[in-house]
């Protein structure tokens, strides 16, 4: 997933005894794991917050073509290039589903981009990060979108009907994503002393952004509880991420490449890998629009919707005047 | 197929893969900066499709050639004077509305040319012309309902769009222009003359660019050179040096 600190609206999770009886239907019901769908009763701060959740999930999708967009132009073979493109078509396709999701909550997707464009609405902090050489692509494949399967496959279990079946569709795309990612990353692991430095470099650079994908730490994570309960949040971030993390370093291993952490070490007690946390100073000054990239990437989404102004208004008069005349002619 | 001239099979070829790899590269420019989302996908998928063809195109000139190169050796590899694609395809994207001109002429031509191919002597090339032009007549599809849209919508749109057309129209008739490769692929019965294409495209822009409310042209001029390599646009320099940069700077690594 791509969504990070989502505010849950309202005052935190009631009590059976706070709960109206409709708030308490509701609960039985999602405790009973029926879906939510459109047209059913919810309370209105699960319906903000699931807004909040899926914008900023979809934001993430289409703010996401920027930093691979960056290497299409330089893609190193046909194929290769190929396989970029497919892979960027589908996140787009990935924004559309995830919009229409929301509007079934009564929000228009142009509500949603202004939201964007204007900073009131987040994008996940990872693409504030640059994409600097060709491995890159292969490592934000297997990385990036390595985290974002790790949370979205247990969204496929998520409350709201229409969420719940975009992760459902997603998640396929996204683990053939991952190993296409994974591919690219390989070949230049396997490949000549600079391809293995671009491939060093890549990992490097992106393994810690890549953990904070996840979000803070339970102990910072305010939010939790009330989207636990809601069940639009499976899991706590650092239970993903530690998962991320014990996933992944095999695979580094398997590269040949050195361990970006230090701290990276088995522990036979936890059965788990130690690691170094990321930075959180850092995080929030990502969040809070200090990150490398923040700056061009809004301004290259903002002149993308100014400039695109006239195409939309002269496709929208054109579809006017074919109904007027379709009209006309009844 | 003895007798056919396979330098002049070859320099088809070329002429057919740089086209598709050329306006390809220049689509895939708009990644992520589309006026709206559905365009992004459309315009993704434009040059998703226009890079495949391009894979094909380049494999079998390779194998024609005969010196051990691929597809990817002579798209990453080939100097501006060795590329053989019609200038139009390496104008610059301008606005949206001028790319969408461009895709629009060019998919009429393809649809035309290849609705020909695919009755070539040679099965190779009938066999790449009838997987093409699935994707092309969805392409011209849909560039004709976005230049009518832009066209017939807002005085603003089809100024744009009718400046389009003025910019990109004297890069049409090099699409027509027919020389020796070309005579020796019509005698061959690989390729139709490109000259005897003209009445059919003129039909398909006629009809939608009058229901776009434009004008078409009354000029007659041509530019041409890049169909023959003469002169090409100082254009196809600077996408090249984008394009081929890994392959340049890192001749010894696969990818």
């Amino acid at each position: 997933m791509y969504a990070q600190m989502v505010k849950s609206a309202g005052t935190g999770v009631k009590s059976r005894e706070e709960m109206t009886d409709q708030e308490r239907d509701f609960q039985d019901k999602i405790d009973a794991d029926i879906k939510i769908e459109p047209r059913d009763w919810m309370p209105d701060d699960y319906r903000a917050t699931l807004i909040r959740q899926m914008g900023q999930h979809a934001h993430s999708e289409i703010v996401g073509q920027l930093p691979e967009g960056n290497w299409i132009t330089r893609a190193p073979t046909l194929e290769r290039k190929a396989i970029l493109l497919a892979k960027v078509q589908d996140e787009a396709g990935h924004g559309l589903y995830l919009y229409s999701a929301a509007e079934t909550l009564g929000v228009t997707r142009d509500e949603l981009t202004e939201m964007l464009l204007d900073g009131r609405m987040k994008y996940s902090s990872i693409f504030n990060y640059p994409t600097l050489n060709w491995a890159d692509i292969g490592a934000v494949g297997w990385l990036v979108d390595g985290a974002a399967i790790m949370n979205q496959v247990p969204l496929q279990r998520t409350s709201y009907g229409p969420y719940s079946r975009a992760m459902i569709r997603i998640c396929k795309e996204e683990s053939f994503h991952q190993r296409q990612g994974y591919d690219a990353i390989r070949k230049m692991a396997e490949g000549t002393v600079a391809q293995k430095k671009m491939a060093q470099d890549a990992l490097n650079r992106l393994w810690y952004p890549s953990l904070m994908m996840f979000g803070p730490s339970d102990k910072d994570s305010v939010h939790s509880a009330q989207s636990m309960a809601w069940k639009i949040k499976i899991n706590t971030n650092d239970e993903l991420r530690q998962k991320f993390v014990d996933q992944t370093v095999p695979q580094i291993k398997f590269l040949g490449l050195d361990l970006p952490d230090d701290a990276i070490v088995w522990n036979e007690e936890t059965s788990q890998h130690d690691y170094t946390d990321p930075d959180w100073n850092e995080f929030f000054d990502v969040i809070k629009g200090n990150g490398p990239c923040n700056v061009d990437r809004l301004a290259a989404r903002n002149k993308a919707w100014d400039d695109g102004a006239w195409v939309r208004e002269g496709l929208m008069v054109h579809a006017q005047k074919k109904a007027a005349a379709k009209l006309a002619a009844e | 197929m003895a007798n056919v001239d396979q330098q002049a099979l070859f320099q088809f070829l070329l002429r057919m893969g740089d086209n598709t790899l050329v306006l390809g590269h220049r689509v895939s420019e708009w990644c992520g900066h589309a006026p709206v989302l559905e365009e992004d996908i459309a315009l993704a998928n434009t040059a998703l499709d226009l890079i495949g063809q391009t894979q094909f195109w380049l494999g079998l000139a390779g194998e024609v050639e005969g010196k051990g190169q691929d597809a990817d050796a002579l798209a990453f590899r080939r100097d501006v004077w060795d590329f053989r694609n019609f200038l139009i395809c390496e104008m610059p994207n301008g606005d949206f509305g001028q790319t969408l001109m461009r895709q629009f002429l060019f998919d009429a031509w393809a649809s035309v040319t290849l609705a020909h191919l695919q009755k070539s002597s040679d099965e190779r090339v009938a066999g790449i012309a009838a997987k093409a032009s699935k994707e092309v007549a969805y392409h011209l599809e849909r560039s004709s309902d976005t230049i009518v849209g832009l066209g017939d919508g807002t005085a603003e749109s089809h100024d744009r769009m009718q400046a389009a057309l003025e910019y990109l129209w004297p890069y049409v008739g090099e699409m027509f222009a027919s020389d020796d490769v070309d005579a020796n692929m019509v005698a061959a019965g690989i390729a139709t003359d490109p000259a005897g294409l003209r009445g059919e495209f003129d039909a398909i822009i006629t009809r939608v660019l009058t229901q776009a409310t434009l004008n078409i042209p009354q000029s007659t001029f041509a530019h041409k050179g890049g169909r023959d390599g003469s002169i090409h646009t100082e254009h196809l320099g600077h996408l090249l040096t984008s394009m081929q940069w890994l392959q340049r700077v890192y001749p010894d690594a696969s990818w």
